[in-house]
């Protein structure tokens, strides 16, 4: 493992992009490139640690303030250079450790930074930009909502040190009185509460799960194999609706979700009574 | 000697708050107007729950009411902060971004529909965590395609107040109407005492809490838009004036522009002073920040 969050998303801007610096005016923590995919260009986003951020509590690959309204941003700007031509691909590098836990981001309305930037992610999919989260590392809480979670399509690389979950560990149990055993061993037998990228997936959120050799180290074979399976998932998302409700129609979901499907097709029958 | 004590006005207000998210739902509505939709007595609960020895609720803590606010078509969703802290589930976002779909559905078909969440909530259930963190995206998304056509008008009345993946829902909400006990923020306090110490913030300082996070605050800096008495009468006169008002130009998050200066205009050696953030975000801004 690169054991620190954010390392590896950068490694991969790096290999799809050719790039591994802000743009001029960025803060050093969020790469954007535009970069070749297949015949297309497509733009990458990646949250990056960045260690001199202004920020003392967004140093380590959190999403703060600074990356909210910089992801904005930029996405938007891809949005109005787009508006009357082909509206490229947001790949969304996703490898971040939560969203900013601290005084000064409370204070200045965090809760609105990071709703910008979902806003940002959202109306470029309603817009007809296939959005693509690639999860290579840790997706956590409000930090995905922030920066992937809005994606037409979710990939994420297979991998024990791959987590996509509401909270860390360590959080959860002491916030639902549990200890982190017996997290692990709750997460076994309740597939939402699972740290394990397999219990996840079988949710039906995910549209790929990818098995890459020696993931912090990319090579060219797995370069390739990457580019090819956002290609795939670009040309799906085109094909696809522009909402989220494939996430509902998945096999996953079919079986994972009954609960929520029933209480939404409930909904639908009892409002049209009128 | 005779002396004539008139009554304090307060002594006649209905707490908004003292009721629970049901009522609250049904004092927002024309009376006679409205229906609950997949109501307890369809008793879709949560499977998750039951597993880990915890008593779910036939409602799974969301109502969803449809019916006429100043005789526009409209559908409030109020979480019940006293189950599990109005906390996220599987079910209780099903019910409300199918709720959010169908008040779009009818937006489309010209039936105008607004949404009014009541929002008392700390996020994610973490009993039923991806799932939760899912239901919220989705929450999310939905709200987005709705407010293309018709306001959504968040309230958060207290006292859970509204915290987590929720508080994003309310950020891209049209309107946020608050009361003074009301508290509106990303990550509570004990959260970002137990990440980032107790130096960062004093979870046990109520006073600190209600000046970054508290209804007056949230008013005053301009990312709510009123404040607004533990008054069941005054607050449904506020959500009725929003109905009335429609959409605004622009959502508060849409103003990429407007707050990345002010972020980058801000001194972050020290701590941020909540009053003085007042003073240069929306007295100096006032203008820029017009909606």
């Amino acid at each position: 493992m690169s054991g620190q969050v954010g390392l590896r998303g950068k490694v991969w801007f790096q290999a799809l992009t050719g790039r591994d610096c802000p743009l001029e005016g960025d803060p050093g923590s969020v790469l954007t490139a535009d970069a070749t995919l297949g015949n297309e260009t497509a733009r990458f986003l990646c949250v990056v640690p960045n260690p001199a951020a202004r920020f003392p509590c967004a140093r380590r690959g959190e999403v703060g303030l600074e990356e909210s309204y910089t992801l904005a941003m930029r996405v938007r700007e891809a949005i109005e250079q787009d508006a009357n031509g082909t509206k490229r691909p947001l790949i969304a590098i996703v490898d971040i450790k939560s969203q900013a836990y601290g005084r000064r981001e409370e204070t200045v309305a965090i809760f609105l930074a990071t709703a910008t930037a979902a806003d940002a992610y959202a109306s470029a999919r309603m817009k007809g930009h296939p959005v693509i989260a690639l999860v290579v590392g840790q997706a956590i809480s409000g930090g995905f909502l922030t920066h992937g979670y809005q994606a037409n399509r979710i990939l994420a690389f297979d991998g024990s040190d791959v987590v996509i979950h509401a909270m860390h560990k360590e959080a959860a149990a002491r916030i639902t009185l549990r200890s982190v055993a017996d997290l692990d061993r709750l997460g076994h037998q309740i597939a939402p509460m699972s740290y394990d990228i397999h219990d996840f997936a079988r949710l039906g959120l995910l549209h790929e799960l990818l098995h890459i050799a020696d993931p912090d180290k990319p090579s060219p074979a797995t370069v390739a194999q990457v580019q090819k399976s956002l290609m795939e998932a670009v040309a799906d998302a085109r094909a696809g609706s522009k909402d989220l409700s494939h996430r509902l129609t998945s096999e996953g979901a079919r079986e994972m979700r009954k609960a929520g499907l029933a209480a939404r097709a409930l909904m639908e029958e009892q409002w049209h009574h009128d | 000697m005779s002396t004539t004590i008139a009554a304090p006005a307060f002594v006649n207000r209905h707490s908004f708050i003292e009721l629970d998210a049901r009522a609250r739902a049904q004092s927002l509505m024309d009376p006679g107007s409205w229906r609950e939709l997949v109501g307890p007595f369809d008793r879709i609960e949560s499977p998750w729950l039951p597993l880990q020895g915890i008593a779910p609720q036939s409602d799974d803590g969301c109502v969803v009411l449809k019916g006429t606010i100043a005789a526009a078509p409209s559908v409030v969703i109020a979480l019940e902060g006293g189950f599990q802290a109005g906390s996220m589930g599987e079910v209780s976002g099903a019910k409300m971004t199918a709720a959010l779909d169908l008040a779009t559905q009818d937006s489309q078909k010209g039936k105008k529909t607004t949404a009014v969440l009541l929002l008392e909530t700390g996020g994610v259930r973490l009993q039923e965590a991806n799932l939760g963190l899912a239901a919220i995206a989705e929450v999310m998304a939905s709200m987005l395609v709705l407010r293309e056509h018709a306001p959504i008008i968040t309230v958060i009345a207290g006292t859970v107040g509204c915290f987590g993946g929720l508080a994003l829902a309310a950020g891209l909400s049209s309107y946020i109407v608050m009361t003074r006990e009301a508290r509106l923020g990303m990550n509570g306090p004990e959260v970002i005492e137990q990440e980032s110490g107790i130096e960062e913030f004093d979870a046990s300082d109520r006073g600190l809490i209600w000046a970054i996070n508290g209804g007056e605050q949230r008013v005053a800096m301009g990312v709510a838009d009123e404040l607004v008495l533990d008054d069941a009468q005054e607050i449904a006169a506020a959500v009725q004036s929003y109905v009335k008002a429609g959409l605004p130009q622009v959502h508060r998050s849409q103003q990429v522009e407007l707050y990345r200066r002010r972020i980058a205009a801000l001194d972050t050696s020290g701590q941020i002073d909540p009053l003085t953030l007042r003073q240069s975000w929306n007295n100096k801004s006032r203008e820029e920040g017009k909606r």
